[in-house]
């Protein structure tokens, strides 16, 4: 059984003192439903994902309560791509014919923080400071740097085509474009990694309606089949977050397993895929992702970026929405904001940041804390 | 001042030639740091306590310029905040360990580490809390 995307919604992806998460999450929904053209009765199964917020599902209060399995689900930074997977397989398996994946959250500023314990590290990795997501990142852009010949020029290059597209987009949380000078300029936090090539936590919600292939043209005259959608997660020897040690055997990270798997279950390659949205936790992230998702070999991105082909009018164009770095990242919500952007620009929806000659094929990549990826391809 | 370990059973304490406490795998040989009851690779529960080498070489690394979120980082904080240099330095035949290195300059991937005890805090009694970190082979202090 083929899935389909008929409806897609978001809500603005920020900071909104007076709104909830779950009321971002209602709203979402309510634009993926109308999206689709149908109503929340309609709907006959849900997933939600979110860090913050519970039960994400108490969002029935606001929509209607229909006594659908709801379920909710937390995946580290991959929740929302395990949302859509999840969602994806409930029709696969003929379970149910029309559904929903929703993704919301509502975080703090600054860099996320937990209890180390629960990760199964020992409580004096937190006490000494190294339970934090942002220096793992710096550690690993400057090896890669180190090993492949990248510079420091080439991060601020790709993180001031994301605050581009970002002015593009009026759902983006940072519309102000910077120049590169600006971003090597700003505040040094983990050596290479400056302020403004980091993206941060912050709040949104957003939805998507699936259903079974064979029956999308009954909602949509531009169905997006979802081709595959693949969750995995590090294997020993992987370079991952969270790790006070590594063993000395080394091997290649989630990314790589997810983004293999998803490619060879939608029998596409990556070399047939015209718009791609990538884990820009950093600026550094989107470089490494881009080798190890297969879109070129490590150290051509540097090249790549030098000549702008990963802009919007670029031969391959990424993060075309501004990534994470200009709509920062509700965990909950980030993946799905990908597949919102992803089908718009299938659709030839995408307006002012529209990719030139409407792509056939899309690709979202979702990766994280703690050594988790989610790999998802669209096509028309 | 006394001075008090930030754990105990990660480094030897009290000692004069300070070594991490890691564990190795009585099947496969895999060692971890710090020590943990059943093996990463092949899930055996015979794992036997295994003095980590002292030097080793920068394998990746990166700066602390902000201070970390408290809790759970315990450190100092506010003006009293001091930049770090964090890393993964490779212990040969033996683990990769994450820690403090004593200098946010002059580092290069693939220099030669030496494993030291350095002061990170005080603690509530007045204790002098200590620390593992690494410095480059041949540094002063």
């Amino acid at each position: 059984m083929d899935v389909a995307i008929v409806g897609v919604g978001l809500h603005p992806f920020g900071r909104f003192a007076d709104r909830t998460g779950i009321d971002m999450g209602a709203i979402a929904i309510r634009r993926a439903l109308a999206d689709a053209g149908v109503e929340w009765r309609d709907i006959q199964f849900a997933f939600a994902g979110s860090y913050e917020i519970d039960n994400p599902d108490a969002v029935v209060a606001l929509l209607g309560l229909t006594g659908i399995p709801f379920t909710n689900v937390y995946n580290g930074c991959a929740t929302a791509a395990s949302v859509l997977a999840l969602a994806a397989d409930t029709i696969r398996l003929g379970e149910h014919d029309l559904g929903l994946a929703v993704g919301m959250d509502k975080h703090l500023p600054g860099a996320f923080s937990s209890d180390p314990r629960l990760y199964a590290c020992p409580a004096w990795y937190g006490e000494l400071g190294h339970f934090l997501t942002p220096k793992f990142f710096g550690m690993k852009i400057n090896r890669y740097m180190h090993d492949h010949g990248i510079s420091a020029l080439t991060l601020a290059r790709v993180a001031a085509k994301n605050y581009r597209n970002g002015a593009r987009n009026p759902n983006a949380f940072r519309r102000k474009p910077l120049s590169e000078e600006e971003i090597l300029a700003s505040r040094m936090l983990n050596h290479p990694l400056t302020q403004y090539m980091f993206c941060s936590p912050d709040e949104g919600a957003a939805a998507v309606v699936l259903c079974r292939a064979d029956r999308a043209h009954h909602y949509t005259d531009t169905p997006i089949y979802l081709r595959a959608s693949v969750v995995r997660t590090r294997r020993l020897g992987a370079f991952e977050v969270h790790s006070p040690w590594l063993p000395i055997e080394e091997t290649s990270g989630p990314t790589v397993d997810a983004s293999r798997a998803a490619f060879e279950k939608a029998g596409i390659g990556p070399e047939d895929v015209g718009v791609v949205q990538l884990q820009d936790t950093d600026a550094g992230a989107e470089v490494i992702h881009l080798a190890e998702n297969g879109f070129c070999a490590d150290g051509e991105q540097e090249d790549l970026v030098a000549r702008g082909e990963l802009e919007i009018g670029g031969r391959l164009p990424v993060n075309t929405d501004g990534g994470l770095i200009a709509n920062g990242e509700p965990i909950g919500a980030s993946g799905l904001r990908q597949v919102h952007e992803v089908v718009l620009q299938l659709r030839g929806q995408a307006g002012d940041r529209q990719v030139p000659g409407t792509p056939k094929v899309g690709y979202t990549q979702l990766y994280g804390a703690p050594g988790v990826a989610g790999v998802s391809i669209l096509s028309v | 001042m006394a001075h008090v370990p930030v754990a105990k059973g990660v480094f030897t304490w009290p000692s004069d030639d300070p070594r991490l406490i890691g564990s190795r795998c009585a099947g496969c040989g895999m060692v971890t740091f710090p020590t943990q009851d059943s093996c990463p690779r092949c899930a055996s529960p015979e794992m036997a306590e295994h003095l980590l080498p002292r030097r080793g070489r920068l394998w990746a690394w990166t700066t602390q310029e902000f201070p970390p979120p408290s809790p759970p980082y315990a450190g100092p904080t506010g003006p009293a905040f001091v930049p770090y240099g964090v890393g993964y330095v490779e212990l040969a035949d033996a683990v990769k360990v994450e820690a403090r290195l004593t200098q946010t300059t002059r580092l290069r991937t693939g220099m030669d580490m030496e494993l030291v005890l350095v002061p990170f805090r005080i603690d509530a009694d007045g204790n002098e809390v200590v620390t593992f970190a690494f410095r480059p082979v041949g540094a002063a202090g």
